[in-house]
């Protein structure tokens, strides 16, 4: 039995002095391979009577166990801390820097548009878009502005070159010709009861280059014809847009007595503001700021559509989109907008994901 | 058009104040748009009493002065010349700010002496630029109360603006009709007195019948003997009220009554005149040096006044010099004439000739107020230049401006959401001098004179609205369409903005750059990189030089940007544009074009990723991002080598479906044009044509889905080519193999160099081999490769590289 001992204390001392589980192997073989000393021993068991067979089997058996238990004790514990070690050496240093940020940016017009169409497209319109090089017609005489009419003067028109015939194009200086586009393409649909419920957001030109006007700009004007809207429902809606956009529930709106040929009656709608310390901050403070222009269509307008004026009605109205942009996200200068300066870009400008609608939010 | 408060009352009789006067004229739509209130400016200077002018002990040029300011007498250092004592002045105390220079007094000692406040010059209280002396004030001038109000300088003047339909409101007592119409005070009756007329005119007055519908009516009056000097304190004050420059008597009463009555006048000096007057259009080539100094050729149809001598007058717009008054005019001819709106307006136009005349007679004057003017002038000539009347000379007649319109009380409500009752209704629009007549359930309403922009009923919806009070409209909900709104945008509106996000995830930001651009930079006229322009895309009028054309590309404007980024320290730039094109003038010359462009390097430096200077596939790669955004099958795409001009020709192509629909172009920027705009460079560009890529089909269903159970096998060749192949031809060829079991081709690597024979390139690809049916065997697998060698050998020449 002192043998067995013996034998015991050195496999265990072997065991625990393997440090690599090369080392630990080889413990293993010499003690439990198939020509390990308990192996071999366990051989010599058939020589024995049955009785000491028995007893000494016993032994060998909770040796050869012992001593597995032990290899896999050891195992393990090498594996943690070889584990451990390479843990200890596999550090980086995580504040170098990364590139997160490689979109680029959406221009705040097109953002604008975006999220005005998102609120009116809620209020049953669709977009409508049109040519910028217009013929008189469109953009003037069929809205009620014949030539040499005093309104026409406040229009700063740009022109192209006259043709052999005598007439000009003109660059259109609202997007009122698509509204007139629109009601000649679907008067027929509108005696078949289907309304017009257009908005019309694009690029629009005048003759006028300081600091608070562009040669070019944009504008956003919306249309709405059946037969029962009113002045009522054209400040229901307006209400609703510009309370939506600037995301102010209680701005108010004042409506005020205005002059467009092509609308009658007319107004100019003011917001709540005030002016304290050279800032705008939009909101029910008591004073205004004119925001837009607006009111019914013109029965003239709508007869030289082909649109019976004793049957049917509607409003239209019009804004700069620039402006209502320049008003929410607190943009200082129109020329700016035009300029392509990419630290403004990437100042004023919006993430390309961030698509605005109105139940995923406006932008931020 | 500006009135002041006091020249308002003189035509409304009422007790609001200037607030309310303002509020309530701008919810009239005579919008207030501004307020220039001196009397409040100049509220703490006061009238001053100097009892004694002394010499100053230590200054020769120094008076030392007590001035009583009506609660205390101070001690007052001057240097004015004309400081004396007896004398009313303009006392500014301490703690006033001196409103030309922004002074704030302070007690001070001035060469030992004690000073407080100052005596003050037209110049230091911004009245004038005289700072010879100070402001020496009328004897009777009450000690201690603000001087503005003895000078006549504490009424507010309101700067109105009116829209071009009230013509009516072009004179201070349209503005007044208005006010009381709303019920803020009444209207003063105006003094019209028939003054019989002591002789006959010397001066006859014919309307040529080609005229006649022109100027319909010419009434004039002659003067003789007046004395035309420089006109009363009262009428001056009165024109520099608002701004005008007094000039002489006579003048002054033609513009009294323009803006005081909105009636154009103008006298000639009848000694000036040769003969009778006739109005007559122009037969084109006269000219005339009209009052403004300047020059004008006539050109014909253009209504002129003549004498014998020529045209002394250009009708309802401006008249001569050579037959206008002067001091030494001592009869005058008085003119009430009425012009044409449109015609006015054209010539005014065509001669580019501003005047205050013009402005209301294309506006449209009151055609009944003609006779009556002219009474109120002679008046005024009479009382100011002394004379004897004339007779009343008229030609032509006055106008049917009479007409009536019908309105059905409920069009108020149907059309303004507001319920006025019928007599509402009917007050409102008879203050406004309508006469109101109930026809069965309707008005018959009859206008007067002077509001011929009332056309039709809904001109009267809005007055009844506008009196009432737009603030009455409630706010009503839209009429809903149905339970969900309707998609907003159209299928290629859609696409446009899935093209414009994917541009700018891609990291390119969006620019909004002008239609514009500069004719010189396309070389229009000469041969160009841009090849011919359409002449018909020039702007006749363009707001400078440089914007004189619509552009016919997107692109040059991106590079001009990208030029003045590098200007600033920014020369990497990735910019683009989703915007207009234009070929020509006509709707269908204008698309739209989704164009790009990437200057310097692909990255800014950062220790992982140096970035690499760009190049024209960096270009492709937005370009065909655009394309796949825009729903392009850009697997069935072709690429050929042949950009236009404003690319490298060796660095840039088409991107094609089929042979003649080009969908894009992309490449590096032609170095000239690079040169041209002063880019530093490298540059590219792309340009992808959204309107020629077609339109998505309307089928949403996908095909379906059919993922193979066995894995797919990839094998990698590398083959020898004349550098002229290329990698598109080898790419197919290798595709081509096998229809059903090449699923893709992969070029992983382009070498040429050391171990390729010159004239030669090596293309190593990358084949992907999915099996559908079994996994493939190494038979199956050995078969397939050779049949991809042997068809790139065959349609490229190719030879496999060992």
């Amino acid at each position: 039995m002192d043998a067995l001992e013996a034998l015991r204390s050195r496999l265990l001392a072997e065991i625990a002095a393997a440090d690599t589980p090369v080392a630990l192997d080889q413990v293993r073989v010499q003690a439990l391979g198939r020509k390990g000393e308990i192996t071999g021993l366990m051989k010599d068991l058939g020589g024995l009577d049955a009785e000491a067979r028995k007893t000494a089997g016993q032994a060998l058996n909770r040796l050869k166990d012992e001593i597995a238990a032990a290899i896999d004790a050891a195992q393990s514990h090498l594996g943690e801390a070889a584990l451990e070690r390479r843990l200890a050496s596999e550090r980086i240093d995580v504040t170098l820097p990364v590139a997160y940020d490689g979109a680029g940016r959406i221009h705040p017009i097109s953002q604008t548009i975006d999220e005005l169409t998102a609120i009116f497209g809620a209020m049953g319109f669709h977009v409508e878009e049109g040519p910028h090089i217009e013929g008189d017609f469109y953009n003037f005489e069929a809205l009620n502005i014949p030539a040499d009419h005093p309104a026409r003067q406040e229009h700063d028109t740009f022109y192209l070159a006259d043709k052999p015939d005598g007439t000009r194009k003109v660059l259109r200086t609202h997007t009122s010709p698509v509204q007139i586009r629109t009601m000649l393409r679907d008067k027929d649909k509108l005696a078949q009861g289907q309304p017009i419920r257009i908005i019309c957001p694009g690029r629009t030109f005048r003759f006028d280059h300081d600091a608070t006007h562009s040669p070019m700009f944009h504008q956003v004007e919306g249309l709405v014809i059946d037969e029962k809207t009113h002045m009522g429902h054209l400040k229901g809606c307006l209400t609703e847009f510009l309370r939506a956009f600037f995301d102010i529930d209680d701005l108010p709106l004042r409506f005020r007595p205005s002059y467009f040929p092509f609308v009658k009656p007319g107004a100019e709608v003011d917001i709540g503001c005030l002016r304290s310390g050279g800032e705008l901050k939009l909101g029910n403070y008591g004073e205004w700021l004119e925001i837009l222009g607006c009111g019914m269509v013109h029965p003239k307008v709508l007869a030289n559509c082909g649109i019976d004026p004793t049957r049917y009605q509607g409003f239209a109205f019009g804004m700069g989109i620039e402006r209502i942009a320049m008003l929410k996200y607190g943009i200082p200068d129109l020329r700016t907008f035009y300029e392509s300066d990419l630290r403004w870009l990437r100042h004023y400008g919006f993430l390309p994901l961030e698509r605005p609608s109105l139940t995923g939010g406006l932008s931020r | 058009m500006k009135t002041t408060l006091s020249w308002l009352k003189q035509h409304l009789e009422t007790d609001a104040d200037l607030a309310t006067l303002s509020a309530r004229l701008t919810m009239l739509g005579l919008e207030v748009d501004g307020i220039e209130d001196r009397g409040a400016a100049l509220a703490p200077f006061t009238v001053g009493y100097v009892v004694s002018a002394d010499q100053h002990p230590n200054a020769d040029k120094l008076r030392l002065c007590k001035v009583d300011t009506g609660n205390e007498t101070v001690q007052v250092v001057c240097g004015a010349p004309n400081a004396r004592a007896g004398l009313k002045i303009v006392f500014a105390p301490s703690g006033s700010t001196i409103p030309r220079t922004g002074l704030v007094l302070k007690p001070s000692e001035i060469r030992g002496v004690a000073s407080n406040g100052m005596m003050c010059s037209a110049y230091e209280m911004g009245l004038s630029d005289d700072h010879e002396g100070i402001i020496e004030l009328p004897a009777d001038a009450p000690v201690g109360q603000p001087f503005a109000a003895v000078m006549g300088l504490d009424d507010p003047m309101l700067d109105i603006k009116i829209t071009p339909n009230r013509a009516d409101c072009l004179g201070v007592r349209g503005i007044a009709r208005d006010l009381a119409a709303a019920g803020v005070g009444s209207l003063k009756p105006l003094a019209v007195e028939k003054i019989a007329g002591r002789f006959a005119s010397p001066v006859r007055i014919h309307i040529a019948d080609a005229a006649a519908k022109d100027c319909p009516l010419f009434v004039g009056r002659v003067i003789r003997g007046v004395r035309n000097g420089p006109s009363p304190a009262w009428l001056q004050e009165r024109l520099t009220s608002i701004g005008l420059r007094p000039i002489s008597t006579l003048v002054d009463i033609t513009n009294l009554a323009t803006f005081d009555l909105n009636r154009p006048l103008h006298v000639f000096d009848v000694g000036k005149l040769t003969g009778d007057l006739t109005v007559h259009p122009a037969a084109g080539g006269e000219t005339m040096l009209a009052l403004n100094g300047k020059e004008y050729a006539l050109e014909a149809g253009m209504i002129a006044i003549s004498d014998e001598s020529g045209v002394v007058s250009l009708g309802g717009v401006m008249g001569g010099e050579a037959t206008g008054c002067d001091e030494n005019t001592v009869d005058v001819l008085i003119e009430a004439a009425l012009f044409d709106p449109i015609r006015t307006a054209e010539t005014g136009r065509r001669l580019n000739v501003q005047s205050d005349a013009r402005y209301r007679f294309e506006r449209g004057v009151d055609p009944a107020f003609v006779f009556d003017a002219i009474e109120i002038a002679t008046r005024l000539v009479l009382d100011l230049c002394g004379g004897e009347p004339g007779e009343v000379t008229a030609t032509g007649a006055e106008p049917d401006w009479r007409r009536s319109i019908t309105l059905r009380p409920q069009r108020v409500q149907s059309l303004g959401a507001v319920a006025v009752p019928d007599e509402a209704i009917s007050r409102i629009l008879s203050h406004l001098g309508c006469s109101v007549v109930k026809t069965g359930a309707d008005f018959t309403v009859s206008l007067p004179s002077w509001r011929a922009d009332i056309e039709g009923e809904a001109d009267l919806v809005e007055e009844v609205l506008r009196l009432h009070g737009y603030d009455h409209i409630p706010a009503v909900p839209l009429l809903p369409v149905g339970a969900l709104p309707g998609q907003a945008v159209d299928a290629s509106q859609r696409r446009a903005g899935l093209v414009r996000r994917t541009l700018a995830e891609r990291g390119l930001n969006e620019a909004v750059t002008y239609s514009f651009m500069s004719s010189v930079l396309l070389g229009v006229g000469n041969h160009s990189l841009f090849g011919t322009v359409d002449p018909s895309l020039m702007v006749a009028n363009p707001i400078s030089s440089d914007l004189d054309i619509m552009r016919p590309t997107i692109l040059p404007n991106l590079l001009t940007a990208a030029q003045r980024n590098a200007d600033r320290g920014y020369g990497d730039v990735a910019l683009f544009e989703l915007g207009p094109q234009y070929r020509d003038d006509t709707p269908g010359g204008q698309s739209l074009v989704a164009a790009g462009i990437r200057h310097g390097r692909t990255a800014r430096k950062l220790w992982r990723d140096a970035g690499a200077p760009v190049d024209a596939f960096d270009a492709k790669a937005d370009a065909f991002a655009a394309l796949a955004a825009a729903g392009a099958p850009v697997e069935n795409l072709q690429v050929t080598a042949d950009p236009p001009g404003w690319y490298h020709p060796g660095r840039g192509g088409s991107i094609r479906l089929g042979p003649k629909n080009v969908l894009a172009h992309f490449g590096e920027i032609h170095p000239r044009l690079v040169g041209e705009l002063g880019l530093k460079g490298p540059v590219a560009g792309f340009e992808v044509y959204l309107d020629a890529v077609p339109p998505a089909k309307a089928q949403k269903g996908r095909p379906l889905l059919k993922p193979s159970p066995f894995q797919p096998i990839e094998r990698d060749f590398a083959f020898l080519v004349d550098t002229a192949v290329t990698a598109e031809a080898v790419l197919r060829a290798a595709r081509g193999a096998d229809k059903k079991l090449v699923t893709e081709v992969r070029l992983f690597d382009v070498y040429t160099g050391q171990g390729v024979p010159e004239g030669k390139k090596s293309l190593a690809l990358t084949v992907t081999l999915q099996p559908v049916e079994a996994t493939l065997t190494d038979e199956a697998i050995e078969a397939v490769s050779k049949t991809v060698v042997a068809q790139v050998v065959k349609l490229t020449g190719a030879s496999l590289r060992g």
